[in-house]
């Protein structure tokens, strides 16, 4: 098997700002995060060979080809759920390592804020769901299952949970790009209203529009372009479910197995061995509290059924020895589903560049993405980690 | 001999306190609480969970004969009991129809029943009758009315309930009736309706019958016949009749806990008067509408056989007191309510639910021979019908299993209030079958706030969404009871 690692670079990112952008649409947000990317980059769009496109509610890759009017080159859309950012990465970065382009764009968007629904679309209302339980129903109960195994009471564990989301708003309020950037309390959190039971209103990721986009070159491109100012691939990895945790009683609901093992593989591909120690900085898909939590131990930053220790000790927090989050994550961001996993890597990119302004974590070296498409017990999950 | 061979019956959880209606409309409220149909029940779920009760013990390949009877039919067009036979795990071959649109629908499905046997045609007929009849807001009918069911199973064997006679008078009347086009119960006025119909065709039945069955009334160990509209009606025929009170079953036990189930009223308490029954017992059992259909049942030994069962005295004893008015209003959805700003139900896929109406609506999941792991998936698309052990991998090597009956347990929980539900929060359960397999159900029939994990479940058939006309059934989790 080969690995992506040191073969393809990052030479450009861009991000809209997200949030309820009632007066922007897809077109706007792919226009703007291409056009920073590319600037970014010292490109233009004539040099872009091929595009992979990440959206859940957009359709083909005439979506981003139409928007910027690309001239008669291919473009596709992938689609992997919540996971379909990475997924657009992982096509561009695929095509660049196996040759047969020199650069390639990958661009995440959604227009959530025109479905006209709270919270995410779910699938409860699909015709062959025979169960009425929204996203956040199906991540509340692993929360619940927590809770009861790792005996916390209903406090302990809303207020484990409330941390999470604390930290996170506490990095928000430094980027000017996220969607959410107040500053909030536990004892915020813990009183919201329920969303779905334990999961209040702040343990759920906001719903927003945005989109992001990369370059993706080979090394020798990229020094060209930006000399030492690049980021490169040093691992890839996807793991898909075969959804058996809904039909096997041998699945525990209190972690991910697809983010576990995608970790472990993304680790191998990187030559990471003790991930805690050599892992400078996550962005996870945190669409819920209890998901930051649970990956926290799936990628083996925290011990199983510990998470909460490193929580309260501030392990994840800025200045912490892990900072996850940077920018404020999923939970101040909101989640455009296929943007999101760009998003990430563009936090990443921008703090191993140095350019990460009020948030800047010292000296990072390896930046990890984790992007979680479906539930809990039968997700995919990508795992991107960069480094310099 | 031929009669009845077991019965079951069915209440619903949820009782309305008839205060309730008057705290919401003024006037006057009749005494005692009614039966309110849950938001997920229809005359069809009622109607399959009284003949689960009815064939607990017997071998459903045994029944060759289902016959639904109801005046509150899910369709104009399209039958019932067909779709009742899949959850019943009936064989295709069974005969299958609905009896409708008359309150003694059910007695008359008993009286085919009992024909059919005789006649050697069949062997085990189940007859089910359930009624959620609708009467317009504010009225005392809307007060009287009730949610119900039960069902009989009738054959030539073990015979609890030999039929030794029966009589029929058909009449016009227009006592109650519903339009084509009427969602709510009309009715003419009670003193006509009476004088000349309930007061006068119930004994008139019943005394043809007695002399066809060379009977007189003090032969009778109990009399069992639903009471009119009035239920006061029933005490006078029970007069005109020469029967003495001891000697009848008593119509207000049902009417002051449950209310008038329509035509599945005569049967609740035939249903009800058989739990004390006893061998040697004579029965005189009538139900009436639009004419009466009269029979004597002669009690066997094989009475004191018949394994307990959940009957009518355990599902009036296992209640929920309703808080609001205004949920029966929600639940029958006699008003339109601000929908949930979520995205709209898909509309339903006919082939679909079609093509997977066993695992659906039967609740059969599989087996692996390879491992022995059952397991079950109601879906979400593309891992059904299941044809790879989840657990080994082995393809296409099952045997059927099937779930509905086994109890199951709590694995976690959510109670959500963003997916929209007709009684929020929807609570939604993982559970884990006893002998092994899980899969997600909504939780029914609960209090929100007492779900717990390790909670003991068992399953009940429902009403999930109606689209484009069709009421889609599955099954849900329901705190065991």
């Amino acid at each position: 098997m080969g690995s992506i690692k040191d073969r393809v670079a990052i030479v450009g990112m861009g991000c809209t700002k997200f949030g309820t952008l009632w007066d922007k649409g897809p077109t706007d947000l792919i226009v703007e995060a291409v056009n920073e990317a590319c600037e970014d980059a010292g490109i233009g769009l004539d040099e872009i060979e091929a595009g992979w496109v990440g959206t859940m509610f957009g359709t083909g890759g005439r979506s981003v080809s139409e928007a910027l009017r690309m001239q008669y080159i291919p473009f596709t859309r992938v689609e992997n759920a919540c996971a379909s950012g990475i997924e657009a990465l992982r096509g561009a970065a695929y095509a660049v390592a196996a040759g047969i382009y020199d650069i390639c764009l990958a661009v995440g968007f959604d227009k959530l804020k025109d479905e006209g629904t709270s919270g995410l679309p779910g699938n409860e209302n699909r015709t062959n769901t025979m169960y009425k339980s929204s996203m956040p129903g199906s991540f509340a109960m692993m929360a619940n299952k927590y809770f009861e195994r790792y005996g916390l009471s209903m406090k302990e564990g809303k207020e484990m949970l409330a941390k999470i989301s604390v930290k996170s708003h506490d990095n928000g309020v430094l980027n000017p790009k996220a969607h959410l950037r107040k500053k909030i309390t536990v004892e915020k959190v813990m009183n919201a209203p329920i969303i779905a039971s334990p999961l209040g209103l702040f343990d759920c990721c906001g719903v927003s529009d945005g989109a992001a986009a990369a370059i993706v070159t080979t090394p020798e491109i990229a020094k060209k372009l930006k000399g030492d100012q690049v980021v490169y691939f040093k691992a890839l990895q996807i793991s898909t479910s075969p959804t058996t945790g809904r039909v096997l009683t041998d699945y525990d609901y209190t972690h991910v197995e697809e983010s576990y093992r995608a970790g472990i593989a993304a680790y191998k591909e990187a030559g990471i061995t003790n991930p805690r120690e050599e892992i400078s900085m996550a962005e996870v898909h945190d669409c819920f509290s209890i998901t930051e939590a649970v990956t926290m131990e799936d990628l083996q930053f925290s011990k199983r059924g510990k998470v909460k220790e490193d929580i309260d000790n501030g392990t994840f927090r800025l200045d912490g020895k892990l900072p996850v989050q940077p920018d404020g994550g999923l939970k101040c961001f909101g989640h455009p589903i296929g943007a999101s996993g760009i998003r990430m890597c563009y936090e990443m990119y921008l703090q191993l560049l140095g350019k990460a302004g009020e948030r800047q974590i010292k000296n990072p070296a390896l930046g990890l993405c984790h992007n979680q498409g479906y539930e809990p017990f039968a997700p995919t999950v990508s795992i991107c980690i960069v480094g310099l | 001999m031929i009669g009845i061979t077991s019965y079951g019956a069915y209440i619903p959880w949820h009782r309305m306190d008839r205060q309730l209606c008057l705290k919401a409309w003024g006037g006057f409220a009749i005494p005692g609480e009614r039966s309110v149909a849950y938001y997920d029940e229809d005359s069809l779920t009622m109607a399959v969970e009284s003949a689960i009760n009815c064939l607990q013990d017997f071998d459903p390949e045994k029944v060759d004969g289902l016959f639904f009877a109801t005046t509150t039919s899910p369709y104009k067009e399209k039958e019932c009991a067909a779709t009742m036979a899949i959850p019943l795990n009936l064989r295709r071959e069974t005969r299958t129809a609905d009896f409708n649109t008359s309150l003694r629908c059910a007695t008359t499905a008993i009286l085919m029943a009992y024909d059919s046997i005789k006649a050697g045609s069949l062997n085990n007929v189940l007859v089910t009758a359930a009624d959620i009849r609708l009467a317009s807001p504010s009225g005392m009918q809307e007060q009287g009315l009730g949610d119900g069911g039960a069902a009989f199973l009738l054959g030539n064997k073990n015979v609890i309930a030999e039929i030794i006679a029966s009589h029929t008078i058909s009449d016009d009347l227009a006592a109650n009736w519903r339009a084509d086009s009427d969602t709510f119960l009309r009715a003419w006025e009670d003193r006509m309706t009476q004088d000349e119909g309930y007061s006068k065709i119930l004994p008139e039945t019943v005394a043809a019958l007695l002399e066809k069955a060379e009977l007189t009334t003090k032969d009778l160990a109990k009399a069992v016949f639903d009471p009119p509209g009035d239920p006061r009606g029933h005490a006078k025929a029970v007069k005109d009749m020469g029967l003495e009170p001891g000697q009848v079953e008593d119509p207000y036990k049902l009417f002051m806990t449950v209310g008038l189930t329509g035509c599945a009223m005569a049967p609740m308490m035939l249903a009800h008067a058989l739990e004390d029954a006893k061998p040697g017992d004579k029965i005189l059992f009538a139900g009436y509408g639009n004419g009466c259909n009269a029979f004597i049942f002669q009690i066997t030994d094989a009475i004191t056989k018949l394994p307990e069962r959940k009957g009518i005295s355990k599902y009036l004893a296992n209640k929920n007191p309703m808080e609001k008015y205004n949920d029966y209003l929600r639940w029958r959805k006699i008003i339109q309510l601000e929908a949930a700003r979520r995205q709209e139900q898909q509309p339903i896929r006919v082939s679909a639910i079609w093509r997977e109406r066993k695992q659906l609506m039967g609740l059969w999941g599989v087996k692996c021979n390879k491992c022995g792991t059952p397991q079950y998936d109601n879906g979400c698309g593309t891992t059904t019908p299941i044809r790879v052990c989840a657990k080994c991998i082995a393809q296409d090597d099952f045997e059927d299993y099937c779930f509905s009956a086994l109890k199951a347990k709590v694995f976690s929980f959510t109670n959500d209030q963003l997916a929209p539900s007709i009684d929020p929060p929807s609570s939604v359960v993982l559970i884990e079958f006893e002998g092994g397999g899980r899969a997600f159900f909504d939780l029914t029939d609960r209090v929100a706030d007492e779900i717990k994990i390790g909670m003991d479940i068992e399953m009940t058939f429902r009403k999930v969404f109606e689209s484009r006309g069709i009421s889609n059934y599955f099954w849900k989790a329901r705190p065991a009871r």
